[in-house]
């Protein structure tokens, strides 16, 4: 039983190796998919705009509102927007985009690929001579790897404002003001960690989902199962990769 | 209705399996097999569920590598090729699914659109519709050409999928289960319809079903996958002459019952 549980998990792991590597060998040969590329950055990146807008927001907010009693301790709150930049930028706006977009994004994926796989229609493509891997996987991994980057600006931007409103009203500072601390606090490692993790996480949940629903099986449970997995999945790994992340920035930053 | 085959050519082969196997994990599907198909000719797979029958075909067009054995499509093996050379061997082999395997975010149109415009690049816009419209209207659904294939019905469905691989002119047709799931008005139409693009696209065919109406309208001749081998061959009539446990209630279920 043991035996069999090790076998199956390493024959799983081989498979998620030979995906990825296929990706790498697909992504820079001929033909390159850009219709499809940017019909899927559409998809991803602007349908997820109302719920990515939203969360940035309230993130912006609450922490804004959770962070003041300690500094107040401290008669330290005008030390806030140079805090909330810092946890925005460096943490927070990739950390919150690609929780939100695993959940939507990367389920879709899942689901979608999980349907076209049972239904044939990823065979219906290969036998009328598509290269469904390059047509379906590769456009989505770089559609994610792409919008997930952007959307972290996006969150961080949408997270500021909602920071800022906070702080106007209680502390009665400035968007001048608000403004200038916040670039002020920010460093280029700062911005360049944001673009970092949010491209390592953009990558992480577009492959996680299309393996997910590329292989998936069993009529409709497998569907929802790829779906299933594709969320829990990419949302595991962004964590792992945060941590590892961290940690490589705060060596560089030694 | 008896078919004639007029238009075979019995000195070309266009497909030659010879001694196939096929396994998944302990499930032993094909046990070397062996299977040619003529020029011109529409040649039926008729077998049980669960027999191999579309894995066969899946073998054909390269969708399943074979354990053992050789497939040869056109002159090229199958087996052999590189992922380039099958990509090209397919455009001549058209793959009619069992659900058709539409796909379900693209209209009709899209759908019909898709194989020819990733295939035939230097096509003009107007071309395009034009081969798009007279295939449609080959299959009788031109007006179906801007609506979802979640709007069809199911004999729509088959028809439109038998018309997105007649769009890029295959020599071969696969069809798996074509009449599966059907009303029998709509079977006879597809029956129908698979003569016609034999005789209109000079296509040769493998029909796999295990509906025997079938068989019999659209078979040049049949074989019957048995235990994972082609144990009887021949016409309709000498298919089934036999007191074989396994082959006569095929019959009898069809045309007794």
């Amino acid at each position: 039983m043991v035996k069999k549980k090790i076998q199956r998990t390493l024959v799983e792991l081989a498979n998620i190796h030979r995906f990825v590597m296929r990706f790498f060998r697909e992504v820079f040969r001929p033909p390159y998919e850009f219709k499809e590329i940017i019909r899927q950055c559409y998809e991803i990146g602007w349908k997820s705009l109302p719920l990515i807008s939203l969360t940035g927001f309230i993130t912006g907010v609450v922490f804004t509102n959770q962070s003041r009693p300690s500094l107040a301790e401290f008669g330290a709150t005008s030390w806030l927007p140079a805090l909330i930049s810092i946890a925005i930028i460096r943490a927070l706006a990739p950390l919150v985009t690609a929780l939100i977009a695993s959940g939507k994004v990367g389920s879709q994926i899942g689901a979608e690929l999980g349907s076209m796989k049972v239904t044939e229609q990823i065979d219906a493509m290969e036998v009328s001579g598509t290269n469904p891997f390059k047509f379906l996987v590769v456009s989505r991994v770089l559609a994610t790897t792409i919008g997930i980057p952007i959307l972290s600006f996006y969150t961080a931007a949408v997270g500021l404002l909602g920071a800022f409103l906070s702080v106007n009203q209680v502390e009665n500072t400035s968007f001048r003001v608000y403004f200038d601390q916040v670039f002020d606090a920010v460093t280029f490692l700062d911005v360049f960690s944001l673009v970092l993790k949010a491209v390592v996480f953009g990558f992480t949940i577009g492959i996680v989902g299309c393996y997910q629903g590329y292989h998936s099986s069993k009529g409709t449970e497998g569907v929802g199962r790829a779906a299933n997995w594709a969320v829990v999945m990419s949302m595991f790994l962004v964590f792992i990769e945060e941590i590892l992340i961290v940690q490589i920035i705060q060596a560089m930053r030694a | 209705m008896l078919k004639t085959g007029g238009h075979i050519n019995y000195d070309k082969r266009v497909i030659t399996v010879r001694n196939v196997s096929k396994s998944f994990g302990d499930l032993h599907v094909l046990h070397g097999v062996d299977l040619d198909l003529f020029d011109g000719e529409n040649l039926v797979v008729l077998g049980r569920s669960g027999t191999g029958k579309s894995v066969l075909i899946k073998l054909i067009s390269g969708l399943l590598k074979p354990d053992a054995g050789t497939i040869e499509v056109l002159g090229e093996h199958v087996d052999e090729l590189d992922e380039k050379a099958l990509q090209e061997l397919r455009l001549k082999i058209g793959f009619s699914f069992q659900n058709s395997a539409l796909y379900d975010s693209m209209t009709v149109r899209e759908n019909l659109e898709f194989p020819l415009v990733r295939n035939k690049r230097h096509l003009s816009r107007k071309e395009i519709n034009y081969e798009v419209e007279d295939v449609l209207d080959g299959v009788g659904l031109l007006h179906t050409l801007n609506q979802m294939p979640s709007e069809l019905s199911g004999g729509q469905r088959k028809r439109i999928g038998i018309a997105r691989t007649l769009i890029l002119r295959p020599e071969i047709m696969l069809y798996d289960e074509p009449t599966a799931g059907l009303d029998p008005i709509t079977c006879i139409e597809i029956n129908g319809l698979i003569n016609e693009v034999q005789e209109k696209y000079k296509t040769s065919s493998i029909i796999i079903t295990h509906d025997l109406a079938c068989a019999k309208s659209v078979g040049d001749r049949i074989v019957m996958l048995l235990d994972g081998r082609f144990e009887r061959e021949g016409s309709f009539d000498q298919i089934f002459d036999t007191d074989d446990g396994r082959v006569k209630p095929f019959h009898d279920y069809n045309f007794i019952n």
